[in-house]
């Protein structure tokens, strides 16, 4: 069964008002790739500029190398701030095991050991493998495990949710 | 036949040759570098990748540079690293080549990165692999003979991609000791599969290998016109012990002729890059005032060359018959 999914934009500005006024004025945004990257240029938008925006392409932490071996596609994590002693929101797409998340956070300590991180997803469908939960959360979802949820952005930028079969290899 | 560097699938397993390598794989290899360069600029240059790996480095031949930039790119994978300097050691004493593979890889290497002063030595030790059923040890060749030094070969196009962007519309002059260069006949073979419209060789004729124009090269004698309207010179170094043989008749009438000066230079288009792979004879094939200058990218090229080292080696050590 596919889920009926929440509109993507609806649900970001959500997302948007918990986040505000509980976040810190100075914490930095970062996302990672590639969804998780454009929900926090979007709310370093909805929420001020004061909010610096980094990235992260978790490829080189994941734990499932072993597995899979090396993403094609990997990109450049790009941090321009100093990560020692910055309160940072790592921001995803949709939270399910928690491997990405725990990929990121060990990727962001070899920049430097922040003061805090917290984590702000658009969706967090359970199903977690490891003791990871998020701060902010756009909406919950029941999702069989069979299915994947994918962002993805059109040309104006517009954000929508799929759910997609999973390839069987994984 | 099956590319012997690919798997079934069309991974690469193993680096021996830039020659028949398809187009995707080695952009593959250069998009990957890419974040791979940008760990070089962190507080920690280290990645888990290669964790609980090792990584021998089996050098029969001498090289320090690039037995440094393995070392170095295999450490920021976590991987251990091993260095054997093979001449001095089990070869002198009898031992085989293969039976030396065997032993090291009784003690788990995962990759074997090779120098050897015999051409398709690489190859054979992947061919023995294959044999004997070791799907899950990798070679890397890092300089076989005259034959191929694909790791320099891809730090040059990475180098050439970072600073001219694409290989479409470029001149390419490749000038000096052809002959002997592992160095030119990987990069000539790289630049043909990422589509350089115009590669040129400059040397002279006892530098030059028969029928290099096969491989879709034009050939120059003269340095100021084989030079002239092109965006990057790749110079190459002038092993001294070529002095002594009939080759060439001193260092100083080939500096007259082919070594780059600014005055050469001039000839080149105004943003034209100068790449070496080092190490350089001052005052032999450049000039210091080019070597120096600000059109020189020849530090840069080392720095890449760590990162599209760390590229290859997560690559092929994460292929499917990794994991068989």
């Amino acid at each position: 069964m596919i889920p009926m999914l929440p509109d993507a934009e609806a649900t970001l500005a959500e997302l948007a008002d918990r986040m505000r006024g509980a976040v810190s004025p100075e914490a930095a945004f970062v996302g990672i790739y590639s969804g998780g990257a454009w929900i926090a240029e979007r709310l370093a938008t909805m929420l001020g500029p004061a909010h610096r925006v980094g990235f992260l392409d978790v490829s080189f932490y994941r734990d499932d190398y072993e597995r899979t071996g090396l993403k094609p596609n990997a990109r450049r994590s790009a941090l321009d701030f100093d990560v020692a002693g910055a309160t940072i929101v790592l921001i995803d797409d949709v939270l399910f095991t928690g491997r990405s998340v725990r990929a990121a956070i060990n990727e962001l300590f070899d920049y430097g050991r922040p003061a805090a991180i917290e984590l702000a997803v658009l969706v967090d469908r359970g199903g977690r493998e490891l003791p990871i939960e998020a701060t902010y959360v756009g909406v919950r979802l029941a999702v069989a495990r069979n299915l994947d949820i994918v962002l993805s952005r059109d040309d104006k930028g517009m954000l929508a949710l799929a759910a997609e079969s999973r390839p069987s290899t994984r | 036949m099956r590319n012997p560097q690919l798997g079934v699938d069309g991974a690469l397993k193993h680096l021996l040759t830039l020659e028949g390598l398809p187009a995707a794989v080695i952009t593959q290899i250069l998009d990957t570098a890419v974040p791979f360069a940008s760990i070089g600029e962190r507080e920690v240059k280290k990645v888990p990748l290669l964790r609980g790996k090792a990584v021998f480095n089996l050098f029969f031949e001498n090289s320090t540079r690039t037995r440094t930039t393995f070392e170095i790119a295999a450490k920021r994978l976590s991987a251990d690293v091993i260095n054997l300097n093979i001449g001095a050691s089990s070869t002198s004493k009898g031992e085989t080549v293969l039976d030396t593979v065997d032993n090291l890889t009784a003690m788990d290497a995962n990759i074997f990165v090779v120098r050897h002063c015999e051409s398709g030595a690489p190859h054979l030790i992947a061919s023995h692999l294959h044999a004997v059923g070791r799907h899950d040890v990798h070679v890397i060749n890092a300089g076989d003979g005259r034959h191929q030094h694909p790791t320099q070969g891809l730090l040059d196009l990475y180098t050439i991609r970072h600073y001219k962007r694409d290989f479409r519309n470029l001149s390419v002059a490749i000038v000096g000791d052809i002959l002997h260069s592992r160095v030119a006949r990987s990069l000539i073979h790289g630049l043909a599969t990422l589509g350089t419209p115009d590669v040129r060789v400059v040397a002279p004729q006892t530098l030059l290998p028969a029928r290099i124009e096969s491989l879709g090269v034009r050939v120059f004698h003269d340095m100021r016109e084989g030079i002239r309207d092109c965006d990057v010179v790749v110079m190459l170094r002038l092993q001294n012990e070529r002095m002594r043989g009939a080759l060439l008749p001193s260092a100083g009438e080939y500096f007259k002729y082919y070594g780059l000066t600014p005055e050469k230079l001039a000839l080149a288009k105004p943003d034209a890059i100068v790449m070496h792979p080092g190490p350089m004879n001052r005052g032999v094939e450049i000039d210091s005032a080019v070597a120096d200058g600000e059109r020189s990218v020849i530090l840069p090229q080392v720095t890449f060359g760590i990162a599209v080292r760390m590229a290859v080696m997560s690559i092929i050590a994460g292929s499917p018959g990794a994991r068989a």
